[in-house]
């Protein structure tokens, strides 16, 4: 994997040595996990008269990255934030059909959408660290505005969650420094250690690395291919390679409809539609 | 493309440069001339007397505005009482939770008022509250001159807000913080400091009105100590000075409006100076 062995020459020596790469495809039933994080049935969303979304159903299997591709415009982000109700506040949105995380209905009227919402957690493709707030309070942020007050039981979540972002060797001088003055790689993991310190089960990925340079890149899907282990992953790219690289399941998603979801090696040597095919060899898209 | 018509293209951009140029020094002119009178005129009344001593009574020479200056402070804190809390939660509205047609309602409402003539302020303040009150007061002059506040802060505030990227706002809801404390902690601490900005100079322009002031708070020649009472204030005392018989009250009335003049300098740039250098946020 180039990628691995690119991000290990630049970290200093005594740096931890990075950890084995998963295999590319997980078990898909371990036993005693649930068999499907979310469970998709028949999802449209529309944005006002504009359908976006039609009738999509999919299973996001669990402890596994499952990557979205399609060209620009055919409903990748919109599918994304329908998991985890950031269209809520869109005037104008509209949600049908059902998801389910972990056998519960997200969209059921008695859910509040602040708690799916902590438990789904979710990277954007610009990295947004809050501009006020040092390294150390931006991770915190999720829970000391959701009402955790202990000073420890925050400073542990903090490196806890540094440390899996693989950010904390990085920054553990500088934790109140402000947030900006990290390098745009480093504040993209800042903003992977910020959802992960409310520990969610989930982790949605919205082009998580499209607007950072190669080594970056290869940092993040290194750290992707770690949090793998215990996280359910889904991931917006536009980059195949990307998608190929780190994704155990592929979705492509074209004009708003589910073309074709399966096991990302199947979709990358052979697929069953021929739009999948001709978009996967370059030949549209 | 001949030559000719290439020196044609340069003569024209070069008098409409020309023309622009001569437009900004007709802008700035103004301000050069209004300070440059006033430091002419009041300069040499101003001095350490004028700044702490009280008015001195008919006939006497000397003397100062000390409690006309102290009594403008009182009532921008009061307008600021009313003006910022209001001005802000609306423009926080405004930018945050209103939709449409609401939103529409209130701009409108806020630009009638701020285009609303300052002498109707004192009006109104005077028909609503001191014919009650059965006297002028401080208060009054402070409600006046806070109900001016209002739009300027709901405008500024609003646009500050609008400045903050959207990616903040989903970044904390992404978090599963509740909408109101998203805005509280997250939007309104971003935009903190271009709101103190809009704050303070619509605090430095509310301080410089005379006539809402007129009706509600007409002034003493002496220290206030309850604001239940009429409290001075510079523009009125200048008022009073300048239309007043005596030289000796002119001479106070120029170094009285130099001083207003210089309150309301210092504020400008100092509000733009924090601004400018400590707000990175923003600029992204």
């Amino acid at each position: 994997m180039t990628a691995s062995t690119m991000t290990n020459s630049t970290q200093p020596p005594s740096a931890k040595p990075a950890p084995p790469a998963a295999p590319d495809i997980p078990a898909r039933r371990a036993p005693a996990e649930p068999a499907v994080t979310f469970d998709v049935r028949h999802l449209n969303v529309w944005f006002s008269s504009n359908q976006v979304l039609d009738d999509i159903s999919l299973q996001v299997p669990p402890k596994a990255v499952t990557a979205i591709i399609g060209p620009s415009g055919c409903g990748k982000s919109t599918f994304l934030r329908s998991l985890n109700r950031m269209h809520d506040l869109v005037p104008g949105a509209r949600v049908q059909g059902s998801i389910t995380l972990f056998g519960e209905d997200l969209y059921a009227s008695h859910v509040d959408p602040t708690v799916v919402r902590r438990r789904v957690g979710m990277v954007f493709q610009k990295s947004n660290p809050f501009p006020t707030m040092s390294v150390a309070e931006n991770v915190t942020v999720g829970l000391r505005l959701n009402g955790v007050r202990q000073k420890a039981l925050l400073n542990e979540r903090m490196e806890r969650a540094l440390r899996m972002a693989a950010l904390w060797d990085e920054v553990k001088d500088r934790l109140h420094a402000n947030a900006l003055s990290l390098s745009g790689g480093q504040q993209q993991r800042l903003c992977i250690a910020r959802a992960l310190a409310i520990e969610p089960g989930v982790l949605l990925m919205d082009e998580p690395a499209s607007a950072l340079d190669p080594l970056a890149t290869a940092k993040i899907e290194e750290l992707i291919l770690e949090l793998k282990k215990q996280f359910t992953i889904v991931i917006v790219t536009h980059n195949m390679q990307q998608a190929a690289r780190i994704s155990g399941f592929t979705a492509f998603l074209y004009l708003g409809r589910l073309v074709e979801f399966d096991e990302t090696a199947k979709i990358f040597t052979n697929p069953s539609n021929q739009q999948t095919e001709d978009y996967v060899t370059g030949r549209f898209g | 493309m001949n030559d000719l018509y290439y020196n044609w293209r340069k003569a024209k951009s070069s008098f409409i440069s020309a023309a622009c140029f001569v437009c900004a020094v007709i802008v700035i002119t103004p301000l050069a001339l209004v300070l440059f009178h006033l430091v002419r005129l009041g300069a040499s009344s101003l001095d350490w007397n004028f700044l702490t001593q009280l008015p001195k009574s008919v006939g006497e020479s000397g003397g100062g505005m000390a409690n006309a200056i102290v009594g403008s402070l009182v009532l921008v804190g009061l307008a600021a009482g009313i003006g910022v809390p209001i001005g802000v939660l609306g423009g926080v509205y405004l930018a945050e939770f209103g939709s449409g047609k609401t939103n529409f309602v209130v701009r409108f409402a806020a630009d009638i008022l701020n285009g609303t003539p300052s002498i109707v302020w004192g009006i109104v303040v005077y028909a609503l509250v001191v014919i009650p009150m059965k006297g002028a007061s401080a208060y009054a002059g402070g409600l006046a001159l806070g109900f001016m506040m209002i739009p300027l802060v709901i405008r500024t505030t609003e646009e500050m807000l609008a400045l903050v990227p959207n990616g903040y706002r989903e970044a904390a809801l992404a978090l599963g913080i509740p909408q109101w404390k998203m805005v509280v902690h997250i939007v309104l601490k971003t935009a903190g400091k271009g709101i103190l900005t809009g704050v303070l100079l619509a605090a430095s322009r509310v301080a410089g009105e005379t006539a809402p002031l007129l009706f509600t708070t007409p002034g003493n020649h002496f220290w206030s100590h309850n604001l239940s009472e009429p409290i001075s204030s510079l523009p009125v005392q200048i008022y009073v000075c300048a239309i007043g018989p005596y030289d000796d009250w002119h001479r106070q009335a120029w170094a009285g409006a130099l001083v207003l003049l210089c309150i309301a300098l210092a504020v400008n740039v100092g509000a733009r100076l924090t601004t400018g250098r400590n707000s990175p946020h923003l600029a992204r």
